[in-house]
């Protein structure tokens, strides 16, 4: 019986065993940022201990940073405590930090990829639940609290349960308008918000394949929306290609050496899974959600489901999130009137995601009473977009193209909802208050669906409104 | 570190499924340095208007101020793996939660903070809530050994993860010092990985 990718990373770095049963896991590369990080610097300090392997440490500046003016001090006089106890903290211990200017700071997802700091069978932790977006490079990569943050600062381990391996492979292709996000999304409202609990999810199938890297971090970013512990796709030629000349991977035959070492995680064919589902490509439509939960979610041309065709604590949930969203029951979700369009995130917020929008938007006009955001997810893929052009592009139409940084995916930074507003979203949570308004109303779609939002300023079906072919 | 086998409190119930980290403590709070401050926030939005009137959540209700374990449905603690929300629920002086399910981050941050995570079928789950409701001023007894929780007189099971268990039953649910013990062969695998 051969071995999936999830097992040979695991036996590759586990330690040994605990007294607990639980197995002591070395963790290959380790990022942090500022705000879940700071505090287990504190805990190493009343401890005494210091960090063990400070080379496998990055941390950078995502969540507070605004994203108009980055100039210091922050006028947030928080944000700029945060981001100095980060930055005192990285160079006391020997950790390399990504500052905002230095050409490699952004979201801690964005920036692992970009400079290749994430590579195959790896394992990768940081103290942010969208770490699984590393899995697409085919790594065991966890979002952890910061007491773990402390363990791996100490010790470079964690303390772990193995988890079980559930294959979800994506046969066939997409249709036309369909996207990773709308892919990810309908995993998520199949299986359920807590579908994936105790899994470790392993995407596979032609759909998968077919896809670039960027889309692949799309795919496993919300992996955590669904409930599982982390999401990974096997390295193939796809993901070799795009690590080849990276800043941080091994240059010329060594590089070649490393490729054939990464092509040899993948799951074996005879593998063993815990579970396996199969979806057909072309079952899945532009999927938006309609309530508070990422599972909430249905394909653009149905309607909001009605709490009476459900009984029990299930009709409360529909019920209680139909209010807070300001819909009916039975109503179309194609139609609702949105008041902001965000693009970014680090599900989002990759050069490929304000390249494939650009096309569309170019010569259009975002509807007048629409605000509209693209904020680039590194200073790395502002650059490029400017050497594409791109910020004119989103300009002329009417988006404001930002600066770096997490922005309103959650509002930790001046990038806020305003009472009520609606939000078509590129971001990867819906939850009550999630865009820094406690009353605010987050509808998550895909960034071609943002796009289509934001010029018929409601929610709309990107076939539609950019004439990509029959509606199914 | 000692352990921790029984504990006894008034409980209260937080209801829904899914029951975000967000809404546990919303994003403006996790602005900080240390997580002192933070019980204060716990369900922020949930308890509060913007203009700081109450709302009447279960929390600030007078017969259940005090209580020790949550009590929710399933998927709690879901979101955000920010540290922030078991820190709130240990600082605002809860022990201990029960609910159907956890979400899997929020999980593994609580025993590293001495607070049990105890699974309880749905059916036995909404008993035990529904005699909260009914008797806020009662106490429930549990105990990690038996995996029990015993309330006027009614005894409800539970389950926890093994190693979880075993990690509160030894006293070694902090497992910084067993980390550190093992430095040398961590060093290995390091120097093979590297």
């Amino acid at each position: 019986m051969g071995k999936n990718l999830y097992q040979k990373i695991w036996e590759n770095h586990v330690v040994g065993q605990l007294a607990t049963g639980q197995y002591q896991l070395f963790i290959g590369l380790h990022l942090i940022h500022e705000v879940t990080s700071p505090q287990a610097f504190g805990m190493l300090r009343d401890k005494g201990l210091r960090v063990a392997y400070a080379e496998r440490t990055f941390a950078t500046v995502d969540h507070i940073i605004p994203t108009t003016d980055q100039s210091r001090p922050l006028k947030d006089d928080m944000a700029e405590k945060m981001i100095q106890v980060l930055s005192d903290a990285s160079s006391d211990n020997g950790i390399e930090f990504f500052a905002p200017n230095s050409g490699r700071q952004g979201i801690v997802h964005v920036v692992g990829p970009e400079l290749g700091l994430t590579q195959p069978g790896m394992t990768i932790c940081c103290g942010d639940s969208h770490t699984s977006t590393h899995g697409a490079f085919g790594c065991i990569a966890l979002g952890i609290g910061t007491s773990q943050v402390r363990d791996v600062l100490a010790s470079q381990t964690l303390a772990m349960d193995p988890l079980k391996v559930r294959r979800i492979r994506i046969e066939g292709s997409l249709s036309a308008g369909v996207t990773a996000k709308d892919v990810t999304l309908h995993i998520i409202r199949t299986l359920g918000v807590n579908g994936g609990v105790g899994y470790a999810y392993e995407y596979a199938g032609q759909v998968i394949e077919a896809m670039s890297m960027e889309e692949r971090m799309t795919v496993c970013n919300m992996s955590i929306e669904g409930g599982a512990r982390c999401g990974y796709i096997c390295p193939d030629d796809v993901t070799i290609e795009y690590l080849r000349g990276r800043e941080r991977v091994p240059v010329g035959a060594e590089f070649e050496l490393a490729a054939e070492k990464w092509l040899s995680y993948r799951s074996d064919a005879d593998a063993a899974f815990d579970d396996e589902i199969l979806i057909q490509g072309d079952s899945i439509q532009p999927t938006v959600t309609w309530g508070v939960t990422p599972g909430q979610a249905i394909s653009v041309t149905e309607l909001v489901p009605d709490p009476e065709a459900v009984s029990g604590l299930d009709r409360n949930l529909i019920s209680d999130a139909l209010a807070y969203m300001q819909l009916q029951a039975n109503q179309p979700i194609d139609g609702v009137r949105i008041d902001v369009a965000f693009l970014g995130s680090c599900t989002n917020g990759r050069l490929s995601d304000f390249k494939e929008v650009a096309e569309y938007i170019k010569g259009r006009k975002v509807a007048g009473h629409v605000r509209a955001l693209a904020v680039p997810g590194s200073e790395q893929v502002d650059l490029e977009a400017r050497q594409l052009g791109l910020p004119e592009i989103f300009e002329a139409a009417g988006f404001e193209w930002r600066l770096p940084g997490c922005s309103m995916c959650l509002a930790m930074n001046p990038d806020k909802l305003v009472g009520d507003q609606v939000c078509a979203s590129s971001s990867n949570r819906n939850f009550i208050g999630r865009q820094g308004s406690s009353t605010g109303r987050t509808i998550l779609m895909s960034p071609v669906m943002v796009a289509a939002a934001a010029i018929e300023g409601q929610v709309s079906d990107v076939r539609t409104t950019f004439n990509l072919g029959t509606v199914k | 570190m000692s352990k921790i086998t029984k504990m006894s409190g008034r409980g209260i119930y937080v209801q829904g499924n899914d029951i975000d980290t967000d809404r546990i403590i919303p994003a403006r709070y996790l602005k900080c340095v240390t997580f002192d401050e933070l019980g204060p926030a716990l369900f922020y939005d949930e308890r509060f208007h913007d203009s700081g009137e109450s709302k009447g959540h279960v929390l600030d209700m007078q017969q259940f101020k005090g209580a020790e374990f949550i009590i929710s449905d399933a998927n709690f603690g879901c979101g955000s793996s920010r540290e922030h929300a078991p820190q709130a629920i240990q600082k605002f002086g809860f022990k201990a939660i029960i609910a159907e399910s956890f979400a899997e981050i929020f999980h593994g941050n609580c025993p590293t903070l001495g607070i049990p995570c105890l699974i309880m079928a749905k059916d036995a789950r909404s008993a035990l809530a529904d005699l909260v409701q009914d008797n806020p001023q009662e106490e429930m007894f549990f105990d990690i050994e038996t995996m029990q929780i015993i309330m006027l007189n009614q005894t409800f099971g539970f389950t926890m993860k093994e190693s979880v268990r075993e990690a509160f039953l030894s006293a070694s649910y902090d497992p910084l010092d067993e980390l550190m013990l093992n430095a040398e062969a961590v060093a290995q695998v390091a120097a093979r990985l590297s």
